[in-house]
């Protein structure tokens, strides 16, 4: 039985991800050109799947493939309920990133989520609209600032150079991926003292709703032994 | 998948609700299925959009499945109402779930009854939860109420600044950060790191970055000044924190209640007018034969709900079935009708049946 495992298919996160299966005694390798979007394994039980990152959440919910790497941040962001149909089985210790609100440098008041919600309320009853934040990260951001009782902010997308969109005016605030945080400090911007949503990194995931009869689990079962699992 | 059967059932419970709602004098009304978002986005803001289906309409822009009836209704009373009216409706509304599960459906019948105007509050609150009750008293359902009014009247009662109480007013619906305000102005959680520092310092933006976005620097300023004010506020008496927690928690029968909220007041004399309000609810729900003895009254009732009702809360459950949500909930909104009137309020009391609820539970008897 061959199990089909999701790759992102290209840039940094493929490269990671070949040299941390090679790590472990499993070469994957692109088959043929560099711009043929095909994998290959030397392991009869693994069939390589390229991907753009962005959809193998999706195709794991979906149960398209057994396995996938992908960011834990989109996992979290594109599954509802995610742990009921996908599972950690490990995180892979590169692609880490971090979801986080910001807001500008010069807010000099706002340090903490509660500065921000009472921020949000006086600009609010100053400007009559909701205090904006841009984001891409609508299901994380929303969660986590219902969790913490933040209210009076919209959320508007935006699905790239987030932190642009405070200097060009299309929102107040940004909840975005930060690696070192250069480009919020370039742009501005700070991140808010408890305004960690989410420490994101490329993660191994096993969909729950893919099929998973006698032959895939022994392949899984042997695949676990190999990745020391 | 509910069976056709059961379908059929419900949607001849919606009618048999709305004849019963006619017959106390309602006139049936209706609401388009596709509401403008804007309107229900600025009411409840982005919580709603985690709970209502949110589309896009080539023409008008974001529209929202309607989540509930009470938003139409409202907007379509302060725009041709009498005074008093009375409204029941019947259909469809639509809540997004995150959770697959037989219990919270995203699709099912509301059946409603609203009552604007009149003059006596105490008496419209009565009279809609004895409609509601009323139309199924076979099922012999638990009864719970709370008091939003309370709560707001306790806030308003605390020996403390202004815009501490306009804070924690805004957020009575959301528990867990009107927590962290109450431990915050008693004086229980420290400052954020480098706050004291930022308050003394002469120039408070010499590291700040540049200028940008809507929020001006006369904002920032006007907030640091608030912030100082804050700093300088005493903490808030730590009795005074006990009487809200005590509100909080409470929880028995209407009558005990009463007797300790009556406890209460000795110390905090500010919830003397909704004490009153709600005992003559009490008593207006006597008088129409409904068992107050019976019923629960609970403190925190209502307030994870979406933050419309402002007084009387209540809510109608099946014995010994907590996993089933309320077969009627309902209470007073008149902060609702302020917002979407423009200012003018009417005072609004109302609540919705679940039919699909009503017909599961006669059929599980």
């Amino acid at each position: 039985m061959t199990l089909r495992l999701g790759l992102p298919s290209k840039g940094r996160l493929m490269e990671d991800a070949f040299g941390w299966f090679a790590a472990r005694g499993i070469t994957l390798g692109r088959a043929g050109s560099e711009r043929e979007y095909a994998a290959q394994s030397d392991w009869e039980h693994l069939e390589p799947v390229l991907l753009s990152a962005g959809e193998i959440p999706r195709e794991l919910e979906g149960g398209r493939i057994h396995l996938g790497v992908t960011g834990s941040d989109l996992v979290r962001e594109k599954v509802a309920r995610w742990e009921a149909r996908v599972e950690e089985l490990v995180p892979m210790g590169f692609g880490a990133a971090d979801v986080v609100i910001a807001v500008p440098r010069f807010w000099v008041d706002v340090e903490t989520l509660d500065d921000l919600d009472a921020a949000c309320a006086a600009f609010r009853r100053a400007h009559g609209q909701r205090l904006r934040i841009a984001t891409k990260y609508h299901r994380l951001t929303r969660d986590f600032l219902q969790q913490h009782g933040v209210a009076d902010y919209l959320l508007v997308d935006s699905q790239g150079a987030t932190e642009g969109v405070v200097r060009g005016e299309t929102a107040e605030a940004i909840s975005d991926i930060t690696s070192t945080g250069e480009t919020l400090r370039a742009n501005g911007l700070k991140i808010l003292s408890d305004g960690l949503i989410h420490a994101s990194q490329a993660t191994l995931f096993l969909s729950r709703q893919a099929p998973w009869s006698g032959g895939e689990q022994a392949a899984l079962a042997s695949l676990k032994v190999r990745l020391g699992l | 998948m509910t069976l056709p059967a059961q379908r059929i059932a419900a949607r001849a419970e919606a009618q048999r609700l709305l004849s019963h709602f006619a017959a106390q004098g309602a006139e049936e009304v209706e609401a388009r299925i596709l509401q403008p978002a804007e309107e229900l986005l600025d009411l409840y803001g982005e919580d709603i959009r985690a709970r209502a289906f949110v589309t896009q309409d080539p023409l008008r822009g974001e529209v929202m499945l309607r989540p509930d009836f009470t938003v139409p209704v409202v907007r379509m009373h302060m725009e041709a109402g009498l005074d008093p009216a009375r409204y029941a409706y019947a259909g469809e509304v639509f809540r997004r779930q995150e959770t697959e599960s037989e219990t919270r459906p995203s699709e099912f019948l509301q059946a409603g009854f609203e009552l604007f105007g009149g003059r006596d509050p105490a008496e419209a609150d009565a009279e809609v939860f004895a409609t509601l009750a009323s139309a199924i008293p076979d099922l012999h359902l638990r009864a719970a109420m709370g008091d939003i009014g309370l709560i707001l009247a306790a806030v308003d009662g605390l020996s403390t600044t202004a815009p501490r109480k306009a804070a924690l007013r805004r957020h009575v619906w959301r528990p867990r950060r009107f927590r962290a305000l109450l431990d915050r102005y008693a004086g229980r959680t420290p400052l954020p790191e480098g706050r004291a520092a930022l308050l003394a310092s002469a120039d408070p933006f010499a590291e700040a970055g540049p200028e940008i976005g809507l929020r001006t620097r006369a904002e920032v300023e006007a907030r640091l000044a608030l912030l100082r004010d804050e700093a300088a506020a005493p903490p808030l008496p730590s009795s005074e924190v006990a009487l809200i927690d005590a509100l909080l928690t409470l929880a028995a029968p209407v009558p005990v209640a009463l007797e300790t909220l009556r406890g209460l007041e000795q110390d905090a004399p500010g919830l003397g007018p909704a004490l009153y309000r709600l005992e003559r609810r009490v008593e207006a729900l006597e008088r129409r034969g409904v068992a107050v003895a019976e019923m629960a009254f609970e403190g925190s009732f209502g307030r994870t709900t979406l933050e419309y009702y402002d007084g009387f809360v209540f809510g109608l459950f099946a014995a010994g079935r907590p996993d089933l949500p309320p077969v009627a909930t309902g209470g007073r909104y008149d902060a609702l009708t302020r917002v979407l009137g423009r200012g003018r309020v009417v005072p609004a009391v109302g609540g919705v049946i679940r039919p699909e609820l009503v017909v599961q539970l006669r059929g599980a008897a």
